[in-house]
């Protein structure tokens, strides 16, 4: 069929028009599942790191029970507590690309049943197709790790995407991140099982997946430059 | 009724399951298959997506078919698929955020699926919307079909497991054949054996169907 240019024109500019509003619709009236969504998930990793399961539907509780509002605190690189900022809504990644002064670096405290507090920290580095993040938490002395939670983007299925499961994290629960007043964060070893042992490392090293050197290398890195901005806070504040 | 699902008609749901395969006959939205076919669900996901994506597409520019200037019908085509996967997109993301996780950007990419604009250029620029709804759904299920049977081999060789959407992940081989020294094959979850798993799926149903296999 032949059609003349302005029917084109206006067919093209209709369409155009129709589709537009049917997706803005659609995307205005489903955004608050979908960030709720975001929200619940990010719990749920926060929640994980001190060893808390939770579903979709008791994270927020569990959350307000063991990480009430108070306890998410803003600090800054010379280990002051920031007042007047939410903790929570701190978007890491702009964080590390701003100047090591002005960051704004959140903190969870966790008050476990039985009595004991866990400084948690959250996490944002590269691994090897993409982003990976994660919390760690810490024992009172601000060194022992207690919990960690890892997870990424889109690692290699079966190789570095391991790093969020089970066997991966772990072995970092007990390290210790300070030799002494110096921070050492944790090694990640490459060789397969038993590499950290190997290399005498016990307190600082895990073993790295075999098949995901890049992501476990990557990993190291987000620990080591993650947790070099809380050095000051963790050391004026352990117990 | 019985012109609704006239012979001629449920051909249309039933060749691209065998002898007109979109995946493993014509060769189309190959690269999709590899890339999410690790594990079950998301193949699963991914073949009920493209399954509504296609058959929406068809019936909407069916529909339209004697409307659209035909010099800029393949943008038509691209903006109708385009809306269509991003409301699929959205919707996951709200209800199915895990899923929609592992998908991430292969969910946006069935835009550019050859399977869905063959389609349209091939079947609804041509007929009527109802053969045009089948005809998607027959070809979005030939896809998902040829997707489930390779992310159930490559999950179950690389893996061990089973994946089922609302039913989590299914130990299929036992942990103590693992103390026995049976070990994962990990080459089945790398993207090369999703290629060879095709071509064994290519080659298996050509040596059945003889009028498929070229003479030369």
């Amino acid at each position: 069929m032949k059609h003349n240019n302005t029917y084109i024109f206006l067919y093209a500019s209709v369409m155009v028009v129709l589709v537009a509003a049917l997706l803005s619709v659609a995307s205005e009236s489903l955004k608050e599942t979908q960030q709720n969504n975001v929200k619940i998930e990010k719990i749920q990793n926060i929640l994980s790191s001190v060893n808390i399961e939770s579903t979709k539907e008791n994270a927020q509780e569990l959350f307000d029970k063991y990480i009430p509002a108070q306890n998410r605190i803003v600090v800054g690189v010379d280990g002051q507590v920031k007042n007047g900022i939410e903790a929570f809504g701190i978007d890491i990644k702009k964080e590390q690309a701003k100047s090591a002064d002005s960051r704004n670096l959140p903190v969870y405290i966790c008050q476990l049943e039985n009595g004991d507090k866990k400084v948690i920290l959250p996490l944002l580095g590269k691994g090897l197709w993409g982003p990976i993040w994660g919390y760690m938490s810490l024992n009172t002395d601000n060194s022992t790790v207690y919990g960690v939670t890892f997870d990424h983007k889109g690692e290699t299925p079966g190789l570095g995407a391991d790093i969020n499961k089970d066997w991966f994290m772990e072995p970092f629960k007990g390290k210790t991140i300070f030799e002494g007043d110096n921070f050492v964060s944790i090694t990640v070893h490459k060789g397969g099982k038993g590499s950290a042992e190997r290399a005498g490392d016990l307190n600082h090293g895990v073993d790295a997946i075999s098949g995901g050197t890049i992501t476990s290398k990557g990993l190291e890195a987000m620990l080591k430059s993650s947790i070099s901005d809380y050095v000051n806070y963790l050391k004026t504040n352990k117990q | 009724m019985s012109e609704m699902f006239s012979k001629k008609n449920l051909k249309l749901l039933t060749n691209p399951l065998g002898d007109d395969n979109p995946i493993t006959v014509q060769v189309l939205g190959v690269c999709s298959a590899l890339a999410v076919t690790v594990k079950l669900e998301p193949a699963i996901v991914m073949g009920l997506s493209v399954t509504i994506v296609t058959a929406f597409a068809n019936v909407i520019i069916s529909a339209l078919r004697n409307t659209i200037p035909s010099r800029i019908r393949i943008i038509v085509q691209l903006v109708v698929i385009a809306a269509l996967v991003i409301l699929v997109d959205q919707i996951l993301k709200a209800y199915a955020y895990d899923v929609s996780k592992q998908l991430s950007v292969f969910v946006g990419l069935i835009i550019t699926n050859c399977i869905l604009m063959g389609r349209l250029e091939a079947f609804a620029l041509g007929n009527k919307p109802w053969p045009s709804f089948l005809d998607g759904i027959g070809n979005g299920a030939g896809y998902g079909m040829i997707l489930i049977i390779i992310a159930a081999l490559r999950e179950i060789t690389g893996s061990g497991t089973l994946t089922l959407p609302g039913l989590g992940e299914l130990r299929i081989i036992p942990l103590s054949f693992y103390d026995m020294g049976y070990a994962n094959n990990g080459l089945m979850i790398l993207p090369p054996m999703a290629l060879i798993t095709v071509g064994l799926i290519i080659w298996f149903q050509r040596s059945r169907s003889k009028h498929l296999q070229e003479s030369n």
